[in-house]
C-alpha cells in the first residue's frame, strides 16, 4: 500500500535523512486507525439496528456458534503462524518464512470459506441481508471484515511471490512485511470484537 | 451487456444540457488540439500527469478546484435565476427534475471538488515547504489521491450528459435517496463520485499527518510549526477520523440500493435517523476540515503583511486543537427537529456554542496581530479583512441557530442557507483565494496581478452581501430551502435582490479569471518577477528558497530554532552552512493515473450496473497496485553537481537583486 | 486604495437591510402564538448579546486597518510584540462569558419550549380545551386527522384561537418537516415514527404551513393554509367537513396516499378510527407504541396488504 520513496534505503549510505525513521510503518499504522474508525462506525450501526428484526429471526435463532467458534480459532491460529513467519523473516530463513506464510494463507482462506458457507446457508433459509435491518447490519459488518481478510490473502500472496524473486533490498520488503503483519493482527482484533458483540451478545 | 445504460439515457431533449455539452466539447477539443499542435503531450505526461512532486500536484489540485468552482457557480446562477423568475404561477425555466439536480450538484461539487480540492492543493504546495521537507511522506499516494479526486470530479460531470444526477440534496438524506423513491442512477453517481474521492481524501489525510509528524526539519518542534501547518495537521486528523464514517454511511446506503438491504429504508426496521447521525458525524467535522486551513492562511497573511509575529501563537494553536476536538461532539445540531429529548438538545446546543469561544479567540488574535503593525494592503489583506467582518456575522448567525429553541424555526430555512454560505464563502473561499494570491509567486516565480485581484475582492464582497442578506431575511419570512417555485410576494423581492448579488459575484469570478490571464501575460515584467523567492518579506521557511523552488525544495535541510525561524535568520544573519550532498528523490510514476482511470471505469460501470466492466475496473486497480509494489525503480539521486549549480544560480540572482 | 474601500463598506452595510425590509411580513418576528413569541424573543436576545461582541470586532477591525496602514508612519509599530497575558485573558474571557449567558438560555429554552411539552392554561395561557390533530405527510400533501371530531382534511388545518393543539406526526412517504412559521417550532415527520408538537394560536388569522424538508419533485407545492378562528367558526367548519361526501378508510386511503402534485384541499366526513396508528404500525411489523403510556399495542392491521417489502 504505502511505499517508501523519499526515504533513502538504509543500506544506500546516503544518510542525509538520518533524523527520520521510515514513515511507512508509522503511516500504515495511522491508516489502520482510520480503518478502526470504519469498523467502529459499522459496529455503531449494528448496535443501533440489532433489535430491528422486522418479524424475521433474531441472532439467537440463526447463529451457529460452533461454526463461528471454529472460524475464530482458525483466525487466531493464523495470527500465531504469521508471527512465526515474521520471526523467520527476521532470522533471514526464507524457506521457513515461505512455509509459515503459506500456512497462514491456507488458514485465512479456510476462514473466508467458512464465512461464505455460513452466509450462503443463511441466505438459502431466507435470512439474507434484505430480510431485516438487523440482518443488513450483520451481513455488512461481517462481510466487511471478510473483505479485509480477503485483501490480506492477496497481499500475503504478493509478498510471498516478491520474496521468492529476491527483489528490492531487505528494508523495503521488511517494512512491507511489518505493515502486513500489523494488518493481519488488526483483523484478528476486529474479529474478536465481532465475535463478542455480534455473535455472543446476540445469543445470550 | 450495458446494464441499465441505453441510448435514451442521453438527455437530448434538454436544450440547456445539449448546449452545455457542445460548449464543453468545443472547449475540450480546443484544449486537446492546442496541446497536440504544440506537441506538448509528452511533456504533459512526463512532467505533470505522472508527477509525484507535491508542488505540481498542488497546482493541478487548484486547477481542478477552479474548474469545479466554475461548474458549481454556474449551478448557483441557474438556481438564483430560477427563483427570481418562478413566482406567482410562473414555473421558471427549470422544471423540478432539472432544478433538483442542479442544487444537489451545486452542493456536492462545491464541497467535495471545489473546496476540498482547493484545500488539498494548498496543503500540497505549502506544507512540505513550511516544514523544510523535500516531499510528502508518500509521494506516490499523493499522486494517487489526486487522481482519485480528479476522476470523481469527472464522474460527477459525466452525469450531466449520460443519465442524470441525484435529486435529493448534497447529503442524499434517505428515504428519498432509497431505490423506492429515487429509482434512477442519479444517487448512484453521487455515491460513487463521493466514495472514490473519499479514498483520495483519506489517503491525503494519512499522508499529510505522517509528513507533518515525521518529516519536519531538524529542530522544528510542534510548537515551532507555522500556523498553516498546524491547521493542516488538525485538518488531517479530522479527515482521518471523519472520512471513514462517510465511507460507511454511503456504503450502507449503497447496500440498500444495490442489495435491497434495510439500513435506512422506511420498511423492515431501517432507521432514517441513523443516517442523519452518521452523515453529520462526518459532516460537521468536514466543515472544520475546510475552515481550519483557511484560518491558517489568514494567520500567515495577517502576520506577514502586518510585519509582526502572529499575536498569541500558543493561543492560536490551543484554539485550533480545541476546535478539532469539539467538532466531533456537536453533530446533532443539524437535526434538533428530529424530536430528541430536551437533555440531548440542550447538550448539543451548548457544545455547539462552546465552539464559538475558540473561534472568537482566533478573530481576536488576528485583530491584535494587526494592532500596532505596519499593514501592507496587499489583496490578500483585503480578503482577510473582508473575512473578519463577514465571518463575525456568520459566526453570530451560527450561534443563533445553535440554540435548539431558535433552530426549531430556523432549521432548513433560507436563514440556514445564508448562514453556511456566510461561513463557507466568507471563511473558506476568501481564505483559499487569499492563499492562492499569497503563495502563487512561490510556485510560479511571478506575482498575481493586484488590481484585478482587488476588483475580484470587491465584487465578491459586495456580491456576497447582496446575495445572502436577502436570504437571511427570506428565512425570517418563513421561506424554506430547495423550493422550485413560490407565490409569496415578500419572498420575490428577496429573490430579485439575491439575483443581483449572484451576478455581482459572477463579475468577481470573471475578475479572477482575468487576473490569472493578465498575470500570465505580464509574467516577465520586472515588477512581477519574484527574484528573491521572498516577495512579501515572509516569515516562514517556504520563503527561504527560490521561486519556483527546485524539485527537491531544499538544497540543505534548514535547522530550526524557533517560531518564524526564517524571519529571525534574516534579522540575525544566521545561516546553515552544511555541505551539499546528493539528494534522494522519488521518481515519477503513472501508477496513480492508472489506478484512477480504472477506478473511473469501476465507478461508471457500477452506476449503470454493467458488472463485467466493473469487474474489469476492479481487477485493473488491483493489478496496477500489485505491479507498482513490484516496481523497485521508484527513486533516484539528484547529483551534488546539479544541486550546486542550482544553489549558485540562486545566489547570483539574489546578488543581482541586492545590487539593484 | 484602502482609504477608499473602508468608508464604502461602512456606507453599504446599514443601508442594504433597511431597503430590503421595507414592507415585508417577517413571519418569525411577528408570531401568532406563545411558542413562536418566545422563540422570537430568544432569537432577538441572542442577536442582541452576540452583537455586543460582533459590532466591536468589526469596528475594531476597520479602525486598526485604517490606523495601522503602512502609509501611516505616525502610528506606533511594535515589530516583535506578540504576547500579552492581559489581552489573552480578555479574548478568552469575553467570548466565554457570552457563551455562558447564551448556554444558560439554551438549556432553559430546550426544556421550556420542548415541542413534546403540552401547552396548558398555566404555561401558555390556553383558553380552550386542547384539540388533537394527527398529521400524516404524504407525497406531496398533508393529511390532517381530527380523531375526536372523526373528520379529516387534506392541506387545510383549522382550529380555535386559544386552544392548545396536540399534533402527532408521522409520514407515509419520505421524511419531511412539519412547519407553520408564524406559530413556531417545526418537527420531522418520519415513516414508522410518531413525533409530537404542541402549538397554539393566540390571534385569529390565516397562516401558511409548509414542508420544511425537501421531499422530491412535488415539494414546492406541498403546503397548506392554517386557519385560526373563533370557537363558533371552528364548529361551523367541522360541520362543513362532516357534510362532505367523502370518507376515509383503509380502502380510500390508498387513493389519498397516492403521489400527487399540488393537491387540492379535500374534506372527509368520516375517518376510520385508528387509521393513524395503522399507518405508523405498517412500518413496524404491525406494532405501534402508545407514547402516552409507553405500552406496545398490536394493531389489527387493516393495511397488512400494504406491508410489502420493496
Amino acid at each position: 500500500m504505502a511505499h517508501e520513496a523519499t526515504m533513502p534505503p538504509v543500506a544506500g549510505g546516503h544518510d542525509d535523512h538520518e533524523h527520520h525513521e521510515s514513515p511507512v510503518v508509522f503511516g500504515f499504522w495511522v491508516y489502520l486507525m482510520t480503518d478502526c474508525i470504519l469498523f467502529g462506525t459499522l459496529f455503531a450501526a449494528f448496535a443501533t439496528l440489532r433489535h430491528q428484526y422486522a418479524g424475521g429471526p433474531s441472532g439467537k435463532e440463526i447463529f451457529e456458534l460452533g461454526g463461528v467458534a471454529l472460524e475464530t480459532a482458525i483466525l487466531l491460529l493464523s495470527s500465531i503462524t504469521f508471527g512465526f513467519g515474521a520471526l523467520a523473516a527476521h532470522a533471514q530463513k526464507k524457506g521457513a518464512f515461505l512455509g509459515w506464510l503459506g500456512i497462514t494463507f491456507l488458514l485465512g482462506l479456510s476462514f473466508v470459506g467458512l464465512e461464505l458457507r455460513e452466509f450462503t446457508h443463511m441466505i438459502a433459509e431466507g435470512n439474507g441481508p434484505d430480510r431485516s435491518a438487523f440482518l443488513s447490519a450483520f451481513f455488512t459488518l461481517v462481510a466487511t471484515h471478510g473483505l479485509h481478510v480477503s485483501t490480506g490473502l492477496i497481499w500475503i500472496l504478493v509478498v510471498m511471490v516478491q520474496s521468492l524473486g529476491g527483489g528490492a533490498g531487505p528494508p523495503r520488503v521488511m517494512s512491507k512485511l511489518t505493515c502486513l503483519s500489523l494488518f493481519w493482527h488488526f483483523l484478528d482484533i476486529v474479529w474478536i470484537c465481532v465475535f463478542t458483540f455480534v455473535y455472543l451478545l446476540s445469543v445470550i | 451487456m450495458l446494464g441499465k445504460l441505453t441510448f435514451s439515457a442521453i438527455p437530448l431533449d434538454v436544450p440547456i444540457l445539449v448546449g452545455t455539452f457542445i460548449g464543453v466539447a468545443v472547449v475540450g477539443a480546443a484544449v486537446l488540439g492546442l496541446v497536440t499542435y504544440y506537441g506538448k503531450w509528452g511533456y504533459l505526461w512526463r512532467e505533470w500527469l505522472t508527477s509525484v512532486d507535491h508542488k505540481r500536484l498542488g497546482v493541478m489540485y487548484i486547477i481542478l478546484a477552479l474548474v469545479m468552482l466554475f461548474r458549481g457557480f454556474a449551478d448557483a446562477v441557474m438556481m438564483r435565476t430560477q427563483l427570481a423568475l418562478a413566482y406567482n404561477g410562473n414555473p421558471g425555466y427549470l422544471p423540478p427534475h432539472h432544478y433538483d439536480q442542479v442544487f444537489s450538484a451545486h452542493g456536492t461539487i462545491m464541497i467535495f471538488f471545489m473546496a476540498m480540492a482547493f484545500m488539498t492543493g494548498l496543503f500540497n504546495i505549502v506544507v512540505p515547504l513550511q516544514i523544510g521537507a523535500r516531499d510528502v511522506a508518500f509521494p506516490f499516494l499523493n499522486s494517487l489521491s489526486f487522481w482519485m479526486t480528479t476522476i470523481s470530479a469527472v464522474l460527477i460531470n459525466v452525469s450531466l450528459f449520460i443519465g442524470e444526477f441525484a435529486q435529493c440534496g448534497w447529503l442524499a438524506y434517505p428515504p428519498i435517496s432509497e431505490l423506492k423513491f429515487s429509482p434512477g442512477v442519479g444517487i448512484d453517481y453521487y455515491i460513487w463520485a463521493v466514495q472514490l474521492s473519499g479514498v483520495g481524501t483519506l489517503l491525503t489525510g494519512v499522508n499529510f499527518f505522517t509528513t507533518i509528524i515525521k518529516m519536519r526539519a531538524p529542530g522544528m518542534d510542534l510548537m515551532h510549526m507555522p500556523i498553516f501547518t498546524w491547521t493542516a495537521l488538525c485538518a488531517s486528523v479530522l479527515i482521518m477520523a471523519a472520512f471513514p464514517v462517510l465511507t460507511v454511511t454511503l456504503g450502507c446506503l449503497s447496500m440498500d440500493r444495490y442489495f435491497g438491504m434495510h439500513f435506512f429504508t422506511n420498511e423492515a426496521g431501517g432507521s432514517v435517523m441513523l443516517y442523519l447521525n452518521m452523515i453529520w458525524c462526518w459532516g460537521h467535522p468536514e466543515v472544520y476540515i475546510l475552515v481550519l486551513p483557511a484560518f491558517g492562511v489568514f494567520s500567515e497573511v495577517t502576520s506577514t503583511f502586518s510585519g509582526k509575529p502572529l499575536f498569541g501563537y500558543a493561543t492560536m494553536v490551543y484554539a485550533t486543537l480545541s476546535i478539532t476536538v469539539l467538532s466531533f461532539i456537536v453533530w446533532v445540531h443539524h437535526f434538533f427537529t428530529m424530536g430528541a429529548g430536551p437533555n440531548v438538545n440542550a447538550f448539543f446546543g451548548i457544545m455547539t456554542m462552546i465552539i464559538a469561544v475558540p473561534t472568537g479567540v482566533k478573530i481576536f488574535n488576528w485583530l491584535f496581530t494587526m494592532y500596532k503593525g505596519r499593514i501592507e494592503f496587499h489583496s490578500t489583506m483585503y480578503w482577510t479583512i473582508g473575512f473578519m467582518i463577514t465571518f463575525s456575522i456568520g459566526g453570530m448567525t451560527g450561534v443563533m441557530m445553535a440554540m435548539p429553541a431558535a433552530d426549531w424555526v430556523l432549521h432548513n430555512s433560507l436563514f440556514l442557507i445564508a448562514h453556511f454560505h456566510n461561513v463557507i464563502i466568507g471563511g473558506v473561499y476568501f481564505g483559499y483565494v487569499a492563499g492562492m494570491n499569497f503563495w502563487f509567486p512561490k510556485v510560479f516565480g511571478f506575482k498575481l496581478n493586484e488590481a484585478w485581484g482587488k476588483r475580484a475582492f470587491y465584487c465578491w464582497f459586495v456580491g456576497f452581501y447582496l446575495a445572502f442578506v436577502p436570504l437571511y431575511i427570506a428565512g425570517f419570512e418563513g421561506m424554506t430551502r430547495r423550493l422550485n417555485h413560490y407565490d409569496n410576494p415578500d419572498w420575490h423581492v428577496q429573490m430579485l435582490i439575491a439575483e443581483v448579488g449572484v451576478l455581482t459575484i459572477a463579475c468577481g469570478v470573471v475578475c479572477q479569471l482575468v487576473q490569472i490571464y493578465v498575470s500570465i501575460r505580464d509574467r516577465n515584467l520586472p515588477q512581477n518577477i519574484d527574484y528573491t523567492g521572498d516577495p512579501w518579506n515572509g516569515r516562514t521557511l517556504e520563503w527561504s528558497i527560490s521561486s519556483p523552488p527546485p524539485a527537491y525544495n531544499f538544497a540543505v535541510l534548514p535547522d530550526i530554532h524557533g517560531i518564524d525561524s526564517f524571519h529571525t535568520e534574516k534579522e540575525m544573519g544566521r545561516g546553515t552552512h552544511k555541505p551539499l550532498t546528493d539528494i534522494h528523490m522519488p521518481r515519477n510514476t503513472a501508477a496513480g493515473f492508472f489506478v484512477g482511470a480504472f477506478s473511473f471505469v469501476l465507478g461508471f460501470a457500477a452506476v449503470w450496473h454493467i458488472w463485467w466492466m466493473a469487474a474489469l475496473g476492479l481487477i485493473g486497480v488491483l493489478l496496477t497496485v500489485i505491479l507498482r509494489s513490484n516496481d523497485n525503480d521508484i527513486d533516484y539521486y539528484v547529483p551534488v553537481s546539479e544541486v550546486t549549480r542550482d544553489v549558485e544560480a540562486q545566489s547570483r540572482k539574489l546578488m543581482a537583486q541586492a545590487a539593484e | 486604495m484602502k482609504d477608499k474601500i473602508l468608508p464604502k463598506m461602512r456606507r453599504l452595510l446599514p443601508v442594504a437591510p433597511a431597503f430590503l425590509l421595507s414592507g415585508c411580513t417577517l413571519d418569525l418576528l411577528e408570531p401568532a402564538g406563545p411558542i413562536g413569541l418566545q422563540q422570537r424573543n430568544i432569537i432577538l436576545a441572542e442577536a442582541g448579546v452576540m452583537l455586543c461582541i460582533v459590532i466591536p470586532v468589526i469596528v475594531l477591525t476597520l479602525i486598526y486597518a485604517v490606523k495601522y496602514n503602512a502609509k501611516n508612519k505616525d502610528a506606533e509599530y511594535l515589530p516583535n510584540w506578540s504576547h500579552s497575558t492581559k489581552i489573552e485573558v480578555f479574548i478568552w474571557g469575553i467570548p466565554a462569558i457570552i457563551i455562558l449567558i447564551l448556554g444558560g438560555i439554551s438549556a432553559w429554552s430546550s426544556f421550556a419550549l420542548d415541542p413534546y411539552r403540552p401547552l396548558t392554561t398555566d404555561t401558555a395561557g390556553a383558553t380552550h380545551a386542547p384539540i388533537n390533530v394527527e398529521v400524516v405527510s404524504l407525497d406531496w400533501k398533508w393529511l390532517f386527522i381530527y380523531p375526536d371530531q372523526g373528520i379529516a382534511t387534506v392541506n387545510e388545518l383549522e382550529f380555535p384561537v386559544g386552544a392548545p393543539i396536540n399534533f402527532r406526526i408521522t409520514s407515509d412517504a419520505v421524511m419531511t418537516s412539519f412547519f407553520i412559521p408564524r406559530l413556531g417550532s417545526q418537527i420531522y415527520a418520519m415513516a414508522g415514527m410518531q413525533t409530537q408538537l404542541h402549538l397554539m394560536a393566540t390571534q385569529p388569522g390565516i397562516f401558511h404551513g409548509e414542508a420544511a424538508q425537501y421531499t422530491g419533485r412535488g415539494f414546492s407545492d406541498m403546503k397548506f393554509l392554517t386557519h385560526a378562528v373563533s370557537d363558533d367558526e371552528f364548529n361551523a367548519w367541522v360541520d362543513k367537513v362532516k357534510a362532505s361526501s367523502d370518507t376515509l378508510d383503509a380502502e380510500s386511503y390508498k387513493n389519498v396516499s397516492a403521489p400527487q402534485e399540488a393537491a387540492p384541499v379535500q374534506y372527509f366526513a368520516h375517518v376510520q378510527p385508528g387509521l393513524f396508528d395503522d399507518i405508523v404500525a405498517k412500518y413496524n411489523n404491525g406494532v405501534v407504541i402508545d407514547k402516552s403510556t409507553g405500552q406496545t399495542l398490536h394493531v389489527q392491521n387493516a393495511m397488512s396488504d400494504m406491508q410489502m417489502k420493496e
